[in-house]
């Protein structure tokens, strides 16, 4: 190394603001780079030209040099094969990263697993309903929210206990890959206006107190005679039948009218007078084209668990 | 030292003498526990109900410290600041009081020079032979005894850096793969960097580590006081007014020498020729001092055949060397030992506390609640436990302070959890329809052993209508 030191120093031989007398000069000290340092910044020139041959560098025109380093990724199916590029190589990591493979052998496991198995083991379960929260997010949440709980007269809420199709698992999975269309005809025109006030107190009355006994019991033979025929669908015990998707009347929950937003009886009595004057038409769609087996199957293992499955 | 440039001088290679005496038994001593652990540790095995069967082992896949019978989860790694924080003020503490005890006798560094040292001699020969080896031309001698030299120490080098990765998985096993080409490319990677390490540092580099590397031996100086013990030289009886002086004809008693103002140095320079990092001790105090008592162990041999008194170097402090009164305990000693024993008692008494069974409960809040086809409410909440203990345990989860309330785990009747592992599960409560919200308690109880168990607070929601 160079014999630089504050007591011996070498300089440049510059001098500036020299006075007439030769003295105050100022001079510039010649301390070179120490050597292995410049040894350093030649030899990451070196590197350079391995950057150069193994990765995409020089712009050429509208295109760039490729570099020989190349990246093998799936892309829907098909194997592909690119030069290198962060994207890639993301896409890449994803498949067949450490973290990714690990993943993959839990979905594996699960999507082998029957409905029976996953719902026994504590520890798939947690798996899945981590996994499955992302697909109800992206999928699912959209109309029912983030918690599963839906919008009155609109979306059916999923986290309690009262399923308008079936709560059984396997008929979740069914009304994920097909769909569903909830139908209710108008009886706008099939009614009066006070046969209309009748059906409405009778409906009132399967789950609130202070209805009009008498009025009921005149929308009672209307919703369980021919005029009516209310039971049809709904059942003679009001009930529902979850292969038609009719809602149970009898219980605390309302999917269609907001009888628990709304204000006093008469609000109530309003709101469910509106869903037979104008019927209810809803559709789910199906998803089989859209999601894979595993991740219906997620979704149905998530849904169930969402309001205590059955 | 150097030019102030910060340019390092290495000087020519140090060849100490070796000596006997009571340090330098005490260092044998430290050495042989030292080596016989750090060597032996990875290859004690350890019965474990859980876990592997090795002492002392580092899982981090796993993520778990195996430490004999305590089990670390990395939920406890602040444990390793308290040690780290022991460890720091324990080294005040000494330095404060005894001076530069970790340098001579336990730090890594003096110990394996110390070790490359006893090679260099087994194979070259005490010091003159080494020095006469040096100044020779490479002929075969000297290729030979240079050779086996730095061959055996690359070889205890080697073994130095693969033991270190022993403590990373099961050592029998991954010693196997190692020599079967089958091992981790870290276990390669850490035991040819630590091979290199070992090899540089004691072998080449040396007391240029203590000099120009080590920051303790740069900040050490600031524990010190007058109070601190240190290898001295006596140099009011060594020097006496006149100086030291060789034993002549009429300078060979203590009384011929008081009266010619003599000092007890015989100025033989052997306290030069054993100290491991080449210093003179006595020019007094010096940075590059590793105060390993060897001098003192030298100078002792010495008096003992002359018959005067020992301890001419000596542990002793500035104060006592002035003739005044060493305190051991003053302030700044206290205050270290206070700060020390504060942080050994909390560091004791997070360990035995630990908590074998972690619950942590996240409220659901989307939906809050729900309305159930009964008119009842419905909150749920994700429960996780950790089961820490080493046996598998049956849990029931109970909500205390909320009558009435029905628990729906699915299809999970109670909680199981194998030992040493966790568990996430969402757990629905019910409660009859009622006015506002309630704050209730739930409480994990082993089935296997009432008191093992965990409480945690939450809230159940309700309409206010």
């Amino acid at each position: 190394m160079s014999e630089n030191n504050q007591n011996d120093p070498q300089t440049t031989g510059h001098q500036w603001d020299v006075e007439a007398d030769g003295s105050g000069a100022l001079e510039e000290f010649d301390n070179p780079i120490p050597t292995w340092w410049l040894w350093g910044f030649y030899g990451s020139f070196v590197i350079c030209f391995g950057y150069w041959i193994l990765y995409p560098v020089w712009p050429m025109g509208d295109t760039f040099t490729k570099g020989i380093s190349t990246i093998e990724y799936t892309s829907e199916g098909v194997q592909k094969s690119s030069h290198w590029n962060t994207r890639a190589l993301f896409l890449s990591d994803l498949q067949t990263g450490e973290e990714s493979l690990k993943m993959q052998k839990h979905m594996d496991e699960l999507s082998n697993a029957s409905y029976d198995e996953i719902l026994n083991d504590p520890k798939q379960m947690a798996f899945a309903r981590a996994a499955a929260k992302g697909i109800f997010g992206d999928i699912c949440a959209s109309c029912h929210g983030r918690g599963g709980v839906g919008v009155i007269g609109l979306f059916p809420n999923l986290a309690d206990d009262d399923w308008l199709w079936g709560g059984k698992i396997e008929t979740i999975e069914k009304t994920i890959r097909g769909g569903r269309n909830g139908f209710m005809p108008s009886f706008k025109d099939s009614f009066t206006s006070e046969q209309l006030d009748q059906v409405v107190e009778f409906v009132y009355s399967l789950s609130q107190a202070d209805a009009d006994a008498a009025k009921a019991a005149q929308g009672e033979e209307i919703f369980k005679g021919q005029t009516g025929g209310c039971h049809y669908c709904h059942t003679k015990e009001a009930t529902g039948m979850k292969a038609q998707g009719s809602a149970n009347l009898t219980d605390s929950i309302w999917t269609i009218a907001d009888v628990p937003g709304a204000a006093d009886g008469a609000a109530k009595r309003a709101a469910i007078r509106a869903v037979v004057e104008g019927g209810v038409s809803r559709q789910m769609p199906s998803w089989s084209a859209r999601l894979s087996d595993t991740q219906i199957k997620l979704l149905a293992v998530y849904v169930h668990e969402l309001g205590g499955g059955q | 030292m150097g030019s102030h440039t910060g340019q390092v001088e290495v000087a020519a290679p140090v060849h100490p003498r070796s000596i006997k005496g009571r340090f330098r038994n005490l260092k044998y001593g430290v050495l042989a526990l030292a080596f016989t652990v750090y060597f032996g540790l990875p290859w004690l095995r350890w019965m474990r109900s859980v876990g592997p069967d090795q002492a002392v082992l580092f899982d981090l896949d796993g993520r778990r410290f195996y430490l004999f019978d305590l089990i670390v989860h990395p939920q406890d790694m602040f444990w390793l600041t308290g040690i780290l924080l022991i460890a720091a003020l324990l080294l005040f503490f000494v330095t404060s009081v005894a001076g530069r005890v970790f340098c001579g006798y336990f730090c890594v560094q003096t110990l394996w020079t110390d070790t490359f040292m006893r090679i260099e001699r087994w194979v070259q020969g005490e010091r003159p032979a080494r020095l006469r080896l040096e100044k020779q031309p490479w002929n075969r001698e000297k290729i030979a005894k240079k050779g086996l030299t730095h061959l055996i120490w690359l070889l205890i080098a080697f073994v130095t850096g693969i033991t270190f990765t022993l403590y990373w998985g099961n050592a029998p096993e991954m010693v196997v793969r190692f020599f079967s080409a089958d091992a981790a490319y870290a276990m390669y990677a850490t035991t040819a960097f630590l091979t290199l390490m070992t090899y540089l540092m004691a072998g080449l580099t040396r007391e240029n580590v203590c000099f120009h590397m080590c920051p303790y031996s740069r900040f050490q100086s600031a524990m010190f006081d007058s109070d601190t013990l240190i290898v001295s030289y006596d140099f009011n009886r060594g020097e006496g007014e006149k100086g030291r002086a060789k034993l002549g004809r009429g300078k060979k008693t203590i009384e011929e020498r008081t009266d010619q103002g003599l000092g007890d140095c015989i100025d033989c320079g052997y306290c030069v020729q054993v100290c491991p990092v080449g210093i003179d001790i006595r020019n007094g105090s010096q940075a590059e001092c590793i105060h390993c008592a060897l001098c003192v162990d030298a100078c002792d041999a010495i008096m003992a055949t002359t018959g005067w008194d020992k301890g001419l170097i000596r542990y002793t402090s500035e104060n006592d060397l002035d003739g005044k009164k060493t305190r051991f305990f003053k302030p700044k000693s206290m205050i270290y030992a206070l700060a020390l024993f504060a942080c050994i008692g909390l560091l004791t008494w997070s360990v035995s506390s630990q908590s074998v069974l972690d619950l942590a409960i996240r409220q659901i809040r989307q939906p809050l609640f729900v309305t159930l086809s009964d008119g009842r409410i419905q909150n749920s909440y994700e429960v996780k436990v950790n089961n820490k203990t080493t046996q598998e345990q049956h849990f029931k989860l109970l909500a205390l302070g909320l009558e009435g309330a029905d628990l729906n785990m699915g299809r999970m009747k109670e909680v199981v959890l194998e030992p040493d592992s966790s568990l996430r599960f969402v757990v629905r409560v019910r409660m009859p329809r009622g006015q506002g919200s309630k704050d209730f308690q739930f409480q994990l109880v082993s089935m296997e052993n009432s008191e093992l168990q965990n409480t945690r607070p939450a809230m159940f929601y309700r309409p206010s209508k």
